[in-house]
């Protein structure tokens, strides 16, 4: 009986204390947290990132750097040994780099708000929500001597600048890819319908990219398939349009058998046969293709897409060695071998002297029509993104909970 | 005693706590405005109801499955076999929990791909591997939490003294009836303990069904998701609250039963 008292008596006091810390939370958390609320509505107009101090000049090397990363953006030669940019780096300036890397861009932004990492590379679905939370500073372009030979149709765009400040430096852009077993998948598909419609004839051994944003990928085939929905753009979905994507997906998760978000699990079902099928970055053909009879094609009804940033974390202890790294990785050469171990195009335009023959010319790189054809992830919000007024368009919060329901 | 409790039962009352918040759906910012509105989501969209379902249903078959295999196992470990094979069985019993979790479930993996060794096996007789799946997954979790099923019944039967067995020969019981009315009641809280791991493991896992379980997701890949990819830590932690209740539930019907007592 005592014994339990004691019990009691701790679980009590334990409860006490967790009530107590919640208050405090409440007490001063109350106002950011109303911040961020208005920050979310004056999105689009006039959106007031927090107040994060910009570097204004250089010091000494930290000798430490923490990159967060997709995979294949920091190679320092242990997948490959002629693909390697950060060792360079590493004896340039003397900043060891730790790598970390994260298979979707909702990994990158919580573990960005962890506060440990100094640099990230972001997509567009990202970005904007790191620069609203405050997790990454504004980037002073000045103290980036290569950011000047970047193309001038990647500078300034919504995605990476607040109000016509950079928050970052661009990277490179590309386009999601379906890839196929060319022993099993016959005839050769040339749309994303053989992984919607078609996705019967592989059922089972159907694969797709693990994260919300994939409803996009849904929503540009219906754009294309089914103009009476007037799909405009397919990060701006109205309840309705959703409703028809989770559909389209509901559908194919039928014969889906695995998500991937690891790209190393995509490739390892690839080679054992457990997938035949299914949307791919070119990294990830270029690996798979040793040893397994992989092809990837752009389908006809062209492709979500990704145009990439590199950003400082607002609390990096490294800030100098963080400057060291976005010059370094937009400088000609590590530009130009990111983009070709990667397959995209980069955002240096004296990279695509540096690359293989032809290679530029096949990403169509700084081919300013070609880039603005490729749908860039971006974050769904309230405010359509293609202009409509008169509906509220539906949330990224939205879309993670349909992507719950459609995985069932 | 008392740092257990505030460490143990603090954090469970700040996850409730956490449950009550919304983060915003933007830059994932948590709100701390109290408010209902994760649970009444949890309630109202079936998915949930369903993943719950499954999850439990999966944590009920691998307890059920690891007691019937763990059971002639223990017995003959206790029983039968010479203390020297008794000593060796052990050993064999605890060396596969030296091995990494990840290594384990990446070998069914394997196993269970459509190239792999069970469609080789299966082959012959015009059959296929299942490939990945809720199967896949039962049957790699059975094989994980096997061990801690074996040994709190190999204790339990050790304990068990050979002249209550040879009484109950004497009196004219079979083999059934010393089994039905010796064994198993003295056995029953070895049982209950080694259902308790097996049990809350399945329950908790995430990684084997995202390593095995193909397109499945169970309540704590939700969880999971929501906190890495959906940046969504209150409606995680509401989440969080029903394997929490569900074991509660379990852990008093175990209460009842008066097996904790006996341990």
């Amino acid at each position: 009986m005592r014994n339990r008292r004691t019990f009691a008596g701790a679980a009590a006091l334990g409860f006490a204390l967790a009530v107590s810390l919640a208050a405090c939370g409440t007490d001063s958390g109350g106002d950011s947290g109303a911040d961020s609320e208005e920050q979310a509505a004056e999105e689009q107009g006039g959106f007031t990132p927090p107040d994060i101090p910009m570097a204004s000049e250089l010091g000494d090397n930290e000798g430490a750097l923490s990159v967060l990363a997709w995979p294949g953006y920091a190679e320092d030669g242990s997948t490959d040994k002629s693909v390697d940019w950060v060792t360079p780096f590493e004896e340039e300036t003397g900043c060891q780099v730790d790598v970390k890397y994260f298979g979707t861009s909702d990994e990158a932004v919580t573990l960005m708000k962890s506060g440990q990492y100094d640099v990230v590379s972001a997509s567009g679905d990202a970005t904007l929500r790191l620069i609203a939370a405050g997790d990454v500073a504004p980037v002073n372009t000045d103290l980036i001597p290569n950011y000047a030979d970047e193309w001038d149709f990647l500078k300034d765009r919504p995605w990476n600048s607040v109000n016509g400040q950079m928050y970052g430096v661009p990277h490179g852009y590309g386009a999601n890819l379906l890839m196929y077993n060319t022993d099993v998948v016959s005839p050769e598909p040339t749309s994303w319908g053989a992984v919607f419609d078609g996705a019967a004839d592989y059922s089972g051994k159907v694969t797709s990219y693990d994260s919300p944003i994939y409803i996009a990928d849904a929503a540009l085939y219906l754009m294309k398939t089914q103009p009476d929905l007037g799909i405009e753009d397919p990060y701006a979905l109205d309840a309705d349009q959703l409703a028809a994507a989770v559909d389209l997906l509901k559908a194919q998760r039928e014969h889906v058998g695995e998500y991937w978000s690891d790209y190393l699990k995509e490739i390892q079902a690839f080679q054992t046969g457990d997938s035949v099928i299914g949307t791919t970055w070119q990294v990830i053909v270029n690996l798979a293709e040793a040893d397994t009879p992989v092809k990837a094609i752009l389908p006809e009804e062209g492709a979500t897409g990704w145009s990439d940033t590199w950003m400082i974390g607002a609390d990096t202890e490294h800030p100098n060695c963080s400057y060291a790294w976005l010059n370094h990785i937009t400088s000609p050469e590590a530009n130009a071998a990111v983009a070709e171990w990667f397959g995209e195009a980069p955002a240096n335009s004296k990279a695509c002297d540096l690359t293989s023959e032809g290679f530029c010319d096949s990403y169509h790189a700084g081919d300013e029509a070609y880039a603005e054809q490729i749908h860039y992830w971006t974050t769904p919000i309230e405010q359509c993104l293609d202009g409509r007024t008169d509906v509220t368009c539906t949330t990224y919060q939205e879309w993670t909970q349909a992507w719950t329901e459609i995985k069932g | 005693m008392l740092w257990l409790g505030v460490a143990y039962l603090g954090a469970l009352a700040a996850l409730f706590i956490t449950a009550l918040w919304t983060a915003n759906g933007f830059t994932g910012n948590i709100e701390r405005t109290w408010t209902l509105d994760n649970f009444r989501e949890l309630f109202s969209q079936e998915v949930y109801r369903t993943i719950t379902i499954r999850t439990l249903l999966t944590a009920v078959g691998v307890t059920i499955i690891d007691a019937v295999i763990a059971f002639p196992v223990a017995l003959y470990m206790a029983k039968v076999a010479s203390p020297r094979a008794q000593r060796l069985l052990v050993i064999a019993i605890l060396t596969p929990l030296w091995a990494s979790y990840l290594v384990k479930a990446y070998a069914w993996r394997g196993m269970f791909s459509s190239s792999g060794p069970i469609d080789w096996l299966l082959s012959p007789f015009g059959l296929s591997s299942p490939g990945y799946g809720l199967f896949a997954t039962v049957v790699t979790l059975s094989y994980l939490w096997l061990p801690y099923m074996i040994l709190p019944m190999y204790a339990g039967l050790e304990r068990l003294p050979n002249s209550l067995l040879e009484a109950s020969a004497d009196l004219g019981a079979g083999a059934g009836v010393t089994m039905r009315r010796v064994i198993l009641p003295v056995l029953f809280p070895a049982v209950v303990a080694g259902s308790i791991f097996a049990f809350s493991l399945t329950l908790g896992d995430y990684i084997a069904v995202q390593i095995v379980g193909g397109a499945n997701q169970m309540l704590g890949n939700v969880i999971y998701d929501n906190v890495l990819k959906g940046n969504n830590l209150p409606f995680a932690a509401a989440v969080a609250t029903i394997p929490v209740v569900i074991m509660l539930v379990y852990l008093a019907a175990v209460r009842r039963t008066g097996a904790l007592e006996n341990l």
